[in-house]
């Protein structure tokens, strides 16, 4: 079995004193783990950092096998954002999401969004809009995509603000009435077609944030039993200026 | 494979290969050396390390490993208690300690955040560090974590917990190293080089 895709690292873990067990996320074989001999060592540690884009060929005798990788760098962005809070704590999250797909399951379309998104970290806020946008996504690939396309009450598709909590539904503000205050705003970005053109404010992001926190992690996470990954509250921290995040022990 | 010699050395090869840089044909190598040279090197060798299995202790301040509790770094009155050097591991700290950077006290972390491994916040002595750079006599806190990302996002992590302290937080310099040529160095390297740039 062999193989040769572009992927963008996810993350490494030791395996051994100098190899690694590599997770990349690939245009056509999805989430895949295979080992990189010498991915300990000081030549491949910084190819292998989360976010950078790298070409890995996966050999395997059979295709159930963990498998080898064989990898160069393409893009080394990792390096570029070091110094940046919000980019760490969003790169660390998104990959965290990603984990949440099925293993070697392709996902072509997250793929091209989380290019796109590790692409562009600069300007915090954008950058958040379209984490917000890409747990949407992540959202719709795991089969629960919230319909924010009409109204659940009227059909309309004007004027769409609110998500019922329980349906994951649009309502419109016309239809909202005495139930507003149940309803989860929706902002204007996270229902755009294409990419976002105009950077929304922070109360907006906080928002869409508040919008993906509650699906997933009453329809994704909860269920498997786990937590929200803590990256994403040290991200809001950062890029909205909440409160920092929670030392366990203090 | 039939076995060559008896439990006890097999027991004592299976052990060896299981320190690093050692495999079980390496293992068979040192066994067999210590097997010859049992007077000069075995025997000491043995003592040696049942001292140390029964004395070294991790410090209860630092996270150090020492032979005493408060560590030698902990109790040196030469070091400047107003600087903390936090490290993920012992390994980092005498790596320090043997370019002789810093005559500061240290904070082991014990590693870093790293979700993949499933190591939290609560794996870390994070909050023991938090309150150790709350003492009044502590101006600065140095990140020398690992420039990677998870070394990064926990030197980024602690940054946001000191916010409240009355300390400055500094980290190790991102780029070239020295003797490194820049033709040969990986573009992020020097990408993160020209952004660390520093004036002349």
């Amino acid at each position: 079995m062999e193989w040769t895709d572009t992927g963008i690292v996810l993350g490494t873990r030791r395996h051994g004193e100098a190899n690694a067990i590599l997770e990349v996320l690939t245009i056509s074989h999805g989430r895949h783990l295979g080992m990189v001999r010498g991915g300990g060592g000081t030549r491949l540690r910084p190819v292998l950092q989360p976010g950078n884009t790298v070409t890995v060929t996966w050999r395997a005798r059979l295709d159930e096998h963990l498998g080898q990788y064989t990898v160069e760098g393409i893009d080394l962005r990792a390096a570029t954002f070091l110094d940046r809070a919000h980019a760490l704590y969003g790169v660390t999250h998104v990959a965290a999401l990603c984990r949440l797909l099925p293993e070697r399951d392709p996902h072509a379309n997250v793929f091209d969004a989380l290019l796109a998104l590790v692409d562009d970290l600069d300007d915090p806020l954008w950058f958040a809009a379209r984490l917000a946008r890409f747990e949407l996504q992540i959202l719709s690939e795991l089969g629960f995509g919230l319909d924010l396309s009409e109204c659940a009450a009227t059909g309309t598709t004007e004027d769409l603000i609110y998500v019922s909590p329980r349906s994951g539904r649009a309502v419109s503000r016309a239809a909202a009435g005495p139930w507003r205050d149940k309803l989860l705003p929706l902002p204007a970005f996270m229902t755009m077609s294409d990419d976002i053109e105009e950077c929304p404010d922070a109360a907006d992001v906080g928002a869409a944030f508040a919008l993906t926190g509650y699906f997933l992690d009453r329809r994704v996470l909860e269920p498997r039993g786990c937590p929200m990954p803590d990256a994403r509250q040290s991200f809001l921290a950062s890029v909205l200026g909440r409160d920092p995040p929670p030392c366990v022990h203090r | 494979m039939p076995a060559v010699a008896g439990p006890e050395i097999e027991r004592l090869i299976q052990l060896l290969a299981r320190l690093p840089g050692l495999g079980p044909r390496s293992a068979r190598r040192a066994a067999l050396h210590l097997i010859k040279k049992r007077e000069q090197l075995m025997t000491p060798l043995s003592a040696a390390l049942a001292v140390a299995a029964e004395k070294i202790q991790v410090c209860r301040i630092c996270g150090n490993i020492d032979t005493q509790n408060p560590c030698t770094v902990c109790t040196d009155p030469r070091r400047d208690p107003s600087v903390i050097v936090v490290v993920a591991d012992v390994a980092d700290l005498w790596a320090l300690e043997r370019a002789h950077a810093v005559n500061a006290r240290y904070h082991v972390l014990g590693g870093t955040l790293s979700p993949l491994d499933g190591v939290g916040p609560e794996d870390l002595t994070i909050d023991a560090l938090v309150t150790r750079a709350h003492a009044a006599d502590v101006k600065e806190v140095i990140l020398a974590l690992n420039a990677t990302v998870d070394g990064q996002t926990t030197a980024h992590y602690i940054t946001d917990l000191l916010n409240d302290a009355d300390v400055a937080v500094t980290r190790l310099a991102y780029g070239v190293p020295v003797g490194g040529e820049l033709d040969y160095l990986d573009e992020g390297t020097l990408a993160a080089a020209i952004r660390s740039r520093t004036p002349v």
